[in-house]
């Protein structure tokens, strides 16, 4: 009897209830923590120079590579490694399994050269010659490399240089095709307007063609200096100067050097190109683009959430229409986003955009201007998924506002509309910013109604640039959701993309926590100065 | 029900007169045929059970009804003579004139002192030194200066209640209105804050005319110099707080000032 009793307590009291609870509450964080770890770990350590091993192999030869792992050998039963070999030219493959049973003996030979190239991945090898005409080199393998890659750089540049002037002397013959064009849509082709635009086209055109014998000649300079690399089995391979980014020898590398490295390549990721079809080079395109369209977004749906969401609440006569407005604004918060993609396409892009181009631009038809996707439209769709979340906050936010503080501010003659810009809207402010930041939070890392409203692998230009009209609206982009799954899912050679993925990855989750982080801090400031805890 | 004249005071030159008022929430109906007359610069004690209307009545007075859906006034409430539910009168200056306390304190999380200029700052007055002049002068006249001079910028959410509720008076002082209209303003408060508010009341007296509806029938007996009493949304007797509390003409005001009812 007695023990009958003390179980109905247990029962009665819950144990197993709160149990229940903490249970759930730590799977819930495990599971974060675990996604959190797994990326951060994966990610942080993409940019740390590992060591080069050189495997003497028992049928003879070696194989000169990064060990990326090792497994048991599904077949034999033996372990495994696998080689990141690079010299995607000279072996057609990056990556290699080499069963440990052929491996007669490992070393880390100080003198390794890993080499990143502008094409064809690494190259892991030892230096044989410098052909470098017209060069005074230092002696020592190493310094004259270094020193023959500092003395054609200045050549780079200018090379570089002279490609800014092609693209940017391009960019001006487009603008007067472009006038051109609609001179010839308007029937006056042979206007005085048009002889001039023609004449001016030429003068571009002979300019152009100065710049790209510079360029032809300059190329050819940088190019004449060559180094010959040899493998480990001793295959040569003549590379040019020019083709080379960076060059190190990770296995006789210090602490601090390594740590210099990282930071290279951590500069090269946030402020360079993308390189080897996304899986290799920087992501600057692709950071841009995500925080362009993020603040896009939010600057078209934030203010048109606020207002629509202030009509339902504070103007909109109680009653069965706006019973039902507010359910359907309940349900469009969880549509799925690649309904509103499709929707996107067909009501931005196809609807709104051909008309647009037909009014604006029609002499460009049938080529699109913004009857295509671009950053305008992405960000349109993205923030119609945003609005219903932020209509919602801000109704609740403001319905959450003591009655007395409307009458008490109203007593005192204030309109509706006074009321409302000083007082319920600095009050509401904490609450619609809370609703705004989950929906900045969702937005920012959705891919489905992107790809078919603008988002491209590789955009040749950003939508903000420095030529005329600087804002691109009609521009396609790059982001960073995307990125993930085209190098990772779309890439020939996804081996080599997988620490792409990761950085990809972790740099994504820090935007939207940097952005996030950021607002919650502002509506937390704005907390503390219009909280009425006390009524 | 037909009263005995003697029953309700007729007031000479009264500042508010309100006449054959009716008001309707719907279909059922919250105030009967009210007559009678608010001097002015005096007090008003508005008492009665719960649910007899004091509030709804008092509501009138500025409009603040107009917020509520579904509300109908029949009949006539004029102040100064110009009838307020006149659709050419602007509510905005009427609310200018009449101002008013709620039960509840309803300080808005801004400083005490935009708290107190908030009136006028709607009002559209924006010299720096008319707005510190009617702070001082506002937070003075509702017994707060000394308490809160040295912290004019530091959230009004950081005073205690009473502190609260006398910055809500300063606050409808500050516009300077004629009416001041009072929702049970003491009935949230502890003893000591009620008395200070009470003192606070009787200073005002003379200046504005007060119109205050309490459940405390002693806090009526103190601060008015009139009193209403109403039951079942009419008004049963009305006449000086002194005669009423005393030698009450009708029966249920007797009963309810002694406590056999309500």
């Amino acid at each position: 009897m007695a023990i009958k009793k003390s179980t109905n307590k247990f029962w009665r009291q819950g144990e197993p209830f709160v149990w229940g609870t903490a249970l759930a509450l730590t799977l819930v964080l495990f599971m974060t923590l675990l996604l959190f770890y797994v990326v951060l770990a994966n990610g942080i350590t993409v940019f740390w120079p590992k060591n080069v091993t050189l495997a003497t192999l028992n049928k003879g030869g070696y194989a000169l590579g990064e060990v990326v792992k090792d497994e048991k050998n599904p077949a034999t039963g033996k372990k495994r490694f696998q080689f990141k070999i690079g010299n995607r030219d000279l072996y057609g493959l990056d990556f290699k399994w080499i069963d440990s049973e052929d491996i007669k003996s490992f070393s880390t030979p100080s003198d390794v050269y890993v080499l990143e190239r502008q094409e064809n991945g690494n190259f892991y090898g030892y230096i044989k010659e410098l052909k470098t005409p017209g060069l005074v080199l230092p002696a020592g393998k190493k310094e004259s490399l270094q020193a023959a890659l500092d003395a054609i750089e200045p050549q780079q540049l200018e090379v570089k240089k002279i490609d800014r002037q092609i693209a940017a002397l391009n960019a001006k013959v487009e603008q007067n095709n472009n006038k051109l064009l609609k001179l010839r849509y308007k029937k006056e082709e042979h206007s005085a307007a048009a002889v001039a635009l023609h004449e001016k086209i030429s003068t571009i055109k002979h300019e152009f063609e100065q710049l790209v014998t510079e360029l032809g000649s300059k190329q050819a300079i940088v190019a004449a200096n060559e180094v010959v690399f040899v493998d480990a089995n001793g295959q040569e391979k003549t590379i040019r100067l020019a083709d080379i980014v960076r060059f190190y020898q990770p296995n006789s590398m210090s602490w601090w050097q390594k740590w210099g490295y990282y930071g290279k390549r951590l500069k090269e990721l946030l402020f360079a190109e993308p390189r080897e079809s996304n899986t290799e080079g920087g992501l600057f395109p692709a950071i841009f683009g995500t925080i362009m369209l993020i603040f896009m977004m939010s600057i078209l749906s934030f203010p048109l959430g606020v207002i629509a969401g202030i009509y339902l609440r504070e103007y909109a006569r109680e009653g069965y229409l706006v019973k039902m407005v507010r359910i359907a604004v309940n349900n469009l918060a969880g549509i799925p986003s690649i309904v509103y993609g499709i929707f996107g396409l067909g009501f931005f892009v196809y609807g709104i955009g051909s008309q647009i181009d037909l009014l604006f631009f029609p002499e460009k038809l049938p080529t699109p201007t913004f009857g295509t996707g671009g950053i305008l439209w992405a960000s349109m769709t993205l923030g119609l998924l945003t609005v219903p979340v932020v209509i919602v906050a801000t109704e609740e936010a403001l319905g959450a506002i003591p009655p007395g503080i409307r009458e008490g501010s109203q007593a005192l003659a204030a309109t509706k509309f006074q009321t409302l810009t000083r007082i319920l809207l600095p009050m509401a402010s904490p609450g619609i910013l809370t609703g705004f930041i989950l929906a900045m939070a969702r937005a920012a890392g959705e891919v489905a109604p992107l790809m078919i409203t603008g988002v491209v692998k590789l955009a040749p230009a950003l939508p903000l640039d420095g030529s005329f009209p600087y804002l691109h609206l009609d521009r396609k982009f790059m982001h960073l959701g995307f990125h993930i799954y085209d190098i990772g899912f779309q890439s020939p050679n996804v081996e080599a993309a997988k620490p792409m993925v990761y950085v990809t990855t972790l740099l994504l989750i820090l935007i939207v926590l940097i952005m996030t982080s950021t607002a919650i801090y502002l509506r937390n400031r704005m907390r503390e100065r219009f909280s009425v805890a006390d009524l | 029900m037909i009263h005995s004249d003697t029953a309700i005071m007729p007031i000479e030159n009264p500042q508010v007169e309100v006449e054959h008022l009716n008001l309707y929430y719907g279909t059922s109906q919250a105030l009967i045929d009210m007559n009678f007359g608010i001097p002015a610069s005096q007090v008003t004690a508005l008492i009665g059970p719960s649910g007899c209307g004091k509030s709804t009545f008092l509501r009138c007075i500025n409009r603040m009804n107009d917020l509520v859906e579904g509300l109908r006034i029949e009949g006539l409430i004029t102040i100064d003579g110009e009838n307020i539910n006149n659709p050419a009168l602007d509510v905005i200056e009427l609310r200018r004139k009449v101002g008013m306390v709620f039960q509840k304190w309803n300080p808005f999380p801004k400083s005490i002192y935009e708290n107190v200029i908030y009136g006028l700052r709607i009002a559209g007055i924006k010299e720096r030194s008319v707005l510190d002049q009617a702070v001082e002068q506002s937070l003075k006249r509702a017994a707060l200066w000394d308490e809160v001079k040295d912290r004019l910028q530091q959230s009004a959410m950081g005073l205690s209640g009473g502190q609260m509720q006398r910055l809500c008076i300063a606050r409808a002082v500050a516009v300077n209105p004629e009416i001041i209209l009072m929702d049970e303003p003491c009935s949230a408060l502890d003893p000591r804050s009620t008395s200070r508010i009470e003192e606070l009341i009787r200073e005002l007296r003379g200046e504005y005319t007060i119109i205050i509806v309490t459940h405390n029938m002693q806090q009526a007996a103190r601060i008015s110099d009139y009193t209403a009493y109403m039951y079942l949304g009419e008004l049963i007797e009305y006449g000086p707080t002194q005669k009423l509390f005393t030698v009450p003409e009708r029966k249920e005001t007797e009963d309810y000032i002694t406590g056999r009812f309500g």
